[in-house]
């Protein structure tokens, strides 16, 4: 994920040598997040090749195994060639969108994070239009009323929760809850008859992992609002509203929170790629088949492959969100396209 | 927002009356380790290896009783005088799920292709190795040639499956073979008839299983990433059976109402790895270990130094055997324990004495160092994943340095341990290993054959290359009356534990517990003291029966809790609803 960073710097670089006119700018970026990319594939090759580990001495653990098997399994697996080779053979195969195969489960890469995707999605997504929705709301009233005990309160709430480890809250629910909710997967065993009540069925599994998730996450968007809103609130705009004799409620809502918005929404969109790759604990608690229980199980292996393909997406996302970010900025606000 | 919020809670209540309309008895079982492979080909993974056994019979397996081999496909069985024949007799009248008869060419089918196409030889390959030739004369009659008499024959772990569906595969990896069309037709007491990767695995009853059908409709297996989930959901009732508890969730489970416990004698042993000087198989040295660790008298104190009892007690809390040889006493027949004095004794002084004899010196910092000044430093590696490696590593610490031996803890990943094991580079190492019925495997894994070839990996386990315990090892493979393999095996671990290249600390127990309100009948292995889940066979979860009026009837106690969520549902609901219609109403007051 450095690699995002000097990519950004490689991106201002240009933009100041090129001026900024829009295409020139979104081709900028666009070519700094490919190099991240590119950077990412061979950062992730290597970085996995480091983890201490035999991974057909993993897969044979505790099986009766001789040595004639184990030269097989490793030809099969191609972890007998050259490094060099191993690399191309990688790299080549990327461009034909093939990501490779899966040393323990023998299916491509590509089908099985397309599989765990939808998931992932379903789950950061909800919890993370709900944070945005709560933690700006509550950001907006602490900021208005500072210093006041809602604002006091909430804060330390806010803070608190997001210094929780992710997996201690959501097994704390869990026994909590006391089986009112499903303590694992995103289906019943048994999945009922149905579109409606399949919904329900995947509803009722999402409630515990998502309300976890929701709590640690919320507090960031609720503390950067409060920050950016409090900024404003010194603004000589806000009186010039207020001498139209504008209700208070309304000088907040129609004129001190759309100034405010910006670092918020960057912030959604930095954060929307870290939270796929920040879910593995929740996942791995409520064994959501998500991209995050792939990565848990890929790591024991290790299934490199498996790896690869993850780190590619994970790094990927977090690369795509930022690029949409630094685009959307622009639209957004007229001071970035005028500077 | 609340309302968004709300709609999950509201949902909690309707889903769970589904459950509750079924009447087959389902028997749920957490499942924690992955699945890899249904088909048994290729089925490495042991929690996979134990779905196949439930769906396709083998030729014979041990018994629930004692483990001694018993009939499954074959009824009948006899080696020839030279030991190298073994003729087999088929069962009669025995079926496949879909109708088809199970034949001695169903069989033979099985063996030739692991041994004739290496991508089928990956989960089970080691059990035909010493295979000459398999052949069926007729439909009912197998014959085996193997290349040396081979004692395991009546201990092939293999599912044997039917040729009429398997021998149109041509790529035995391809992902295809997971498919139900191939994997669903089986001879087991269950058949494989649900399939969502990581998440479910549901086999359903076979009705015409030759032992007779079992008594419960279905046997499901329900991925849990977290034991501590699977802990919880076996309390709500969700799930009726977890396995492999540790001793926390094993003691917060017992007593609890409708929950039976099983603490079982294990199939583990934990060892101390002591490297004696890896080599090769050329005799080449490998690796890094301390050169003191070749001497066998410096192995030797080093067992006197430590208390196993103390390791039971403290760091197992009670939950395990103390140590003799490297065959558990589950394996009665072949389990050794030394005699009172052939065993090692935990006793300190002792120790110090014969390091004193053996000329290593302490010096001024109390550590030793042998003749080339060498000090005594061993690095010990352990498991960072594992409460035991964390916790018997600070006593084995304390225990060497009072006997002048400084210990350097090395706690890394699993797979560090794995990859510093096997390639020698160790000093002291906490490792283990499970065992089957048949102890050809675990004895193996000790002799000179196993060491490591000039390059690739090692299956020695502690890179032991002994004359004498190889001779032992080869008596006990081609000796066929049990009493005699018997008394060789046991000779082979005693050398072994003289030897010392490790020491066994103990035998885990297994920790098991299951909804005893909806089922009862799980049978152990072997009866009385062994495990239910993760069987050498499929006893355990065949014998299941439910208990009159507790089976169909799922969580009663689910209710309430659903009128607490939707009453918390509805109020958010209001709540939230109210909100909003406030906000709208103020705002509409105050256009511009």
């Amino acid at each position: 994920m450095t690699s995002t960073t000097d990519g950004h710097l490689a991106a201002d670089l240009d933009e100041r040598r090129a001026g900024t006119s829009t295409p020139r700018f979104v081709a900028g970026k666009v070519g700094g997040a490919l190099a991240s990319l590119v950077l990412v594939v061979v950062l992730g090759f290597l970085l996995f090749r480091m983890i201490p580990g035999d991974p057909v001495a993993t897969m044979t653990r505790d099986r009766p195994t001789s040595p004639e098997q184990l030269a097989l399994l490793r030809e099969r697996l191609g972890v007998d060639k050259p490094m060099w080779q191993q690399f191309l053979d990688y790299f080549g195969g990327l461009f034909q969108g093939d990501l490779g195969t899966s040393y323990m489960y023998s299916r491509p890469v590509a089908d099985m994070i397309g599989e765990r995707l939808g998931p992932t999605l379903l789950l950061v997504g909800t919890a993370t239009v709900l944070a945005v929705l709560l933690g700006m709301w509550l950001g907006i009233r602490a900021a208005w009323k500072r210093d006041s005990a809602f604002d006091r309160v909430q804060t330390g709430v806010a803070l608190t929760l997001w210094s929780v480890p992710q997996f201690w809250l959501g097994l704390l629910l869990l026994i909590a809850t006391q089986g009112l909710f499903p303590s694992r997967g995103m289906r019943s065993p048994d999945v009922p008859e149905g579109f409606v009540a399949q919904s329900l069925d995947v509803a009722w599994h999402l409630t515990l992992p998502c309300v976890t998730l929701l709590a640690v996450i919320y507090a960031q968007y609720m503390l950067v609002m409060r920050s950016s809103l409090l900024e404003e609130m010194g603004s000589e705009y806000l009186t010039t509203a207020r001498a139209k004799g504008l209700r208070d409620d309304l000088v907040r809502r129609r004129h001190a929170v759309p100034n405010a918005l910006l670092p918020a929404v960057t912030l959604v969109f930095l954060q929307f790629g870290m939270v796929v790759s920040g879910t593995i604990t929740v996942e791995a608690v409520f064994s959501w088949p998500g991209l995050g229980l792939l990565t848990y199980e890929a790591l024991r292996g290790p299934d490199l492959p498996l790896l690869q393909g993850v780190f590619l997406v994970l790094a990927g996302s977090v690369i795509v969100m930022n690029l949409l970010a630094e685009l959307l900025y622009r639209v957004l606000d007229p001071r970035v396209r005028a500077s | 927002m609340l309302v968004v919020l709300a709609v999950p809670l509201l949902i909690a209540g309707p889903v769970t009356q589904p459950a509750q309309a079924q009447s087959e008895t389902v028997l749920r079982v957490a499942l924690i380790q992955e699945i890899d492979h249904l088909n048994p080909f290729t089925a490495s993974f042991s929690s996979s290896a134990m779905i196949g056994r439930f769906a396709w019979e083998f030729l014979t397996l041990p018994s629930a009783e004692d483990a001694t081999p018993t009939g499954g496909v074959a009824e009948d069985w006899q080696a020839s005088d030279d030991k190298l024949t073994w003729t087999f007799t088929i069962r009669e009248g025995m079926t496949w799920s879909d109708g088809e008869p199970v034949t001695a060419e169903d069989a033979a089918f099985t063996f030739n292709r692991i041994m004739s196409d290496p991508k089928a030889a990956e989960a089970n390959g080691s059990y035909v190795e010493n295979f000459e030739k398999v052949t069926a004369p007729d439909e009912r009659t197998l014959v085996i040639k193997t290349k040396a008499p081979q004692a395991s024959m009546t201990a092939l772990d293999i599912p044997i499956v039917p040729e009429h569906l398997w021998s149109d595969v041509t790529d035995m990896a391809a992902p295809e073979t997971d498919e139900l069309d191939l994997v669903g037709v089986g001879s087991g007491p269950f058949v494989i008839s649900e399939y969502r990767p990581n998440e479910i695995v549901t086999l359903e009853a076979n009705p015409d299983y030759w032992r007779g059908a079992p008594q419960i409709d279905e046997l499901q297996f329900v991925k849990f990433e977290n034991a501590d989930a699977a802990v919880a959901a076996l309390k709500n009732g969700e799930v009726d059976f977890v396995n492999r508890l540790t001793q926390a969730q094993f003691d917060s489970l017992e007593g609890e109402d409708g929950i039976e416990t099983n603490q079982a004698s294990g199939r583990r042993y934990r060892e101390l790895l002591m490297n004696p000087g890896a080599t090769n198989i050329e005799g080449q040295p490998i690796g890094d270990g301390h050169p003191a660790l070749r001497d066998v008298e410096v192995r030797r104190a080093i067992a006197q130094a430590i208390d196993p009892q103390v390791l039971v007690d403290k760091v197992l809390g009670g939950y395990g055997e103390l140590p003799g040889g490297l065959v558990p006493p589950i394996y009665e027949d072949f389990h050794y324990m030394p005699s009172d004095e052939d065993k090692f004794t935990f006793d300190p002084a002792a120790a110090n004495r014969a390091l004193d004899e053996a000329g290593y010196r302490k010096g001024p910092d109390g550590v030793r160092a042998g003749a080339d000044g060498r000090k005594l430093e061993f690095r010990l590696t352990a498991r960072s994943s594992e409460d035991y490696g964390l916790r018997a590593s600070d006593y084995l610490a304390g225990w060497l340095g009072d006997i002048g031996i400084k210990v350097t803890k090395n706690l890394v990943s699993d797979n560090e341990v794995d990859e510093t094991t096997s390639s020698g580079n160790y000093d002291l190492a906490l490792s283990g290993w499970g065992t089957n019925p048949d102890p050809d495997y675990i004895l193996g894994k000790q002799t000179c054959a196993s060491l490591p070839a000039t390059s690739g990996s090692s299956s020695s386990n502690a890179f032991f290359c002994d004359e004498t315990y190889d001779e032992l090892y080869a008596k006990q493979a081609a000796a066929l009356d049990p009493a005699t393999r018997a008394e060789f095996v046991k000779q082979a671990q005693a050398r072994y534990y003289e030897q010392v290249p490790s020491l066994v600390l103990d035998y885990d127990n297994v920790l098991e517990a299951y909804r005893s309100d909806r089922f009862t009948g799980l049978q152990r292995q072997p009866e009385g003291e062994g495990q239910i889940m993760e069987q050498t066979g499929y006893w355990g979860f065949y014998g299941a029966r439910p208990v009159e009026g507790g089976a169909g009837d799922d969580g009663g106690g689910v209710s309430a809790g659903t009128w607490v969520a939707i009453g918390a549902g509805a109020l958010l609901v209001l709540v939230g609803g109210g909100t909003a219609l406030a906000r709208r109403r103020s705002a509409a007051d105050d256009r511009e």
